[in-house]
């Protein structure tokens, strides 16, 4: 009986991650978007971020003097150059955080392809359609701050933005399309009969899956403690300081002033890094859950297995937490912090490695 | 499957759907207007504390917070729908593996579900609602999904 299970379960695998398969593009595709988004996180936070608010803080500065000397066209210089310091950060936390989060809804749709009830060839498309349109989101995202609005026949958004939207249209035609080819499977049109075999029977799966709850749960805890103690506090503290700003560069306290342009900096790190925690902890979270599902499809032997698996978990641990101790330990904390990211990046091209793997010996048999 | 498992899978689809219809539509027709909105004001307090005209830069500046405010929650709603539709899905696949009766479990699954879609309501109702009501919303919808959640992690421990 349960070689007969088991026969049934490899089966059914090799049935799912048929070459060129649906399934096989939304599991590599989604890791690989994964790994793409955590590799760019990772250039943008040590290469980019903390220069980027040291520059928004000296272009504040130069704002307060400007308003002292009573140079308005040097203030509306000053904050043409913040507005765009700020594009380019918001958009390249928009690009990581798009592509890591199109990783995670290909792999769930991965996981519920078996229930999509569609001809393989539609599959396919819709599995091409979501991923075009997850990689052309964040690069359209990314570019925004380059190409600004040239060339554009709009007065506020630009090619790029429009490469972007496009790109999320794309992943959302893919979207209602599953839902629809699963809303068939269920009013029972099943091309196949017979449930997916989604195991998370073994040691690899069992850990990622209870790691996972346990940071999910932990990043909820967290965002609800910080909204409640913080995040109010943190909006009034910002427009009093503001409010400082203005008002003691109008009357020409220069210290005072720049003293209020650092505190404004201060809550501006403060806030991100809060935010940072609370959605590291729980994507982290989920991707562990998710890749509990595809430990059948990891071709590796078990003790490599498992080293990923620990690698991941402890990586999603060490990132937030270091994330958290950054306004106190500085830039140790976010040393550490990003060790923990590349723990999290090499976890997973690991298992995109055991997960090619797979697919090779698939094919390998399939053409014997 | 079971009607639990069911609820987390259709219910975190349809959720996903509805926050990336409600984050396109926000990015295309409201997002970059908005943050036009928000530089505006900013840069326009700083004009008129350079004229010395104080009462002008604070009313900006209010603008300003005002729209901040609107922005930073516009956002999180898109997130946090998605981000929750994607936990239930996942929690919808391995649901079979909860172990507790199945009473139990379509509880468990409406209290998430129903924490999914009323918390980020309750952000975005803050944006053109004041008092106390939407607040309240979001509150009960963080810890409907936060209970939900411990308890199918405490039905997970209890597998075989």
């Amino acid at each position: 009986m349960a070689t007969g299970t088991s026969t049934a379960a490899s089966r059914s695998v090799a049935e799912h991650l048929a070459p060129s398969g649906s399934q096989r593009l939304f599991v590599t595709g989604g890791i690989a978007l994964i790994v793409a988004g955590m590799i760019f996180g990772d250039i943008f936070a040590v290469f980019v971020l903390h220069q980027n608010g040291n520059r928004i803080g000296g272009r504040l500065i130069a704002a307060v003097h400007a308003v002292a000397a009573r140079d308005t066209q040097a203030v509306t210089t000053a904050f043409h150059d913040v507005g765009g310091l700020l594009e380019n950060r918001g958009t390249k936390v928009d690009a990581h955080v798009h592509m890591i989060d199109f990783g995670y809804l290909a792999l769930l749709m991965a996981l519920v392809q078996p229930y999509v009830s569609l001809a393989e060839e539609r599959k396919r498309l819709l599995a091409s359609l979501f991923l075009w349109g997850a990689v052309m989101l964040p690069v359209g995202v990314f570019s925004i701050h380059y190409v600004g609005l040239q060339y554009s026949p709009f007065s506020a958004i630009g090619w790029a933005s429009v490469i972007a939207d496009l790109g999320g249209s794309l992943v959302l035609v893919a979207m209602v399309l599953e839902t629809a080819g699963l809303l068939r499977w269920f009013g029972g049109d099943r091309a196949a009969e017979g449930m997916p075999v989604i195991s998370t029977s073994s040691w690899c799966a069992k850990t990622l899956m209870t790691g996972g709850t346990l940071l999910v749960l932990a990043g909820f805890l967290h965002g609800a403690h910080y909204a409640i103690t913080e995040l109010y506090q943190a909006e009034r503290a910002d427009r009093q300081t503001l409010g400082r700003m203005v008002d003691a560069a109008a009357a020409n306290q220069i210290a005072v002033a720049e003293a209020a342009v650092v505190r404004y900096g201060g809550l501006q790190a403060a806030k991100a890094i809060q935010i940072a925690a609370h959605s590291h902890v729980i994507e982290f979270g989920m991707l562990a859950m998710l890749l509990a599902f595809i430990q059948p499809y990891v071709k590796l032997s078990e003790t490599w297995r498992r080293r990923w698996v620990i690698s991941l978990l402890a990586g999603s641990v060490i990132l937030p937490v270091c994330v958290l101790q950054e306004l106190r330990f500085g830039l140790v904390a976010g040393g550490v912090a990003d060790v923990g990211g590349a723990l999290v990046i090499v976890a997973l091209i690991g298992m995109l490695v055991g997960v090619i793997r797979h697919g090779g010996r698939l094919d390998a048999g399939v053409q014997a | 499957m079971s009607a639990s498992r069911k609820l987390l899978l259709f219910g975190g689809l349809a959720l996903a759907i509805v926050g990336m219809v409600y984050g396109l539509v926000y990015a295309v027709l409201v997002e970059h207007q908005t943050l036009d909105g928000l530089g505006g004001s900013l840069t326009t307090a700083f004009v008129r504390s350079a004229e010395r005209d104080l009462p002008a830069a604070q009313s900006s500046l209010e603008t300003y917070a005002r729209n901040a405010y609107v922005y930073v929650r516009q956002v999180d709603t898109h997130s946090h729908w998605i981000g929750l539709a994607m936990i239930l899905m996942v929690l919808g696949i391995a649901f079979d593996n909860v172990g507790l009766g199945e009473g139990w479990k379509l509880g468990l699954a409406l209290l998430m579900l129903g924490g999914a879609l009323v918390f980020p309501m309750g952000v975005l109702m803050q944006t053109w609602m004041s008092g106390a009501l939407p607040k309240v919303l979001a509150s009960a919808g963080a810890a409907a999904v936060t209970l939900g959640m411990a308890g199918t992690a405490w039905g997970f421990s209890r597998a075989q």
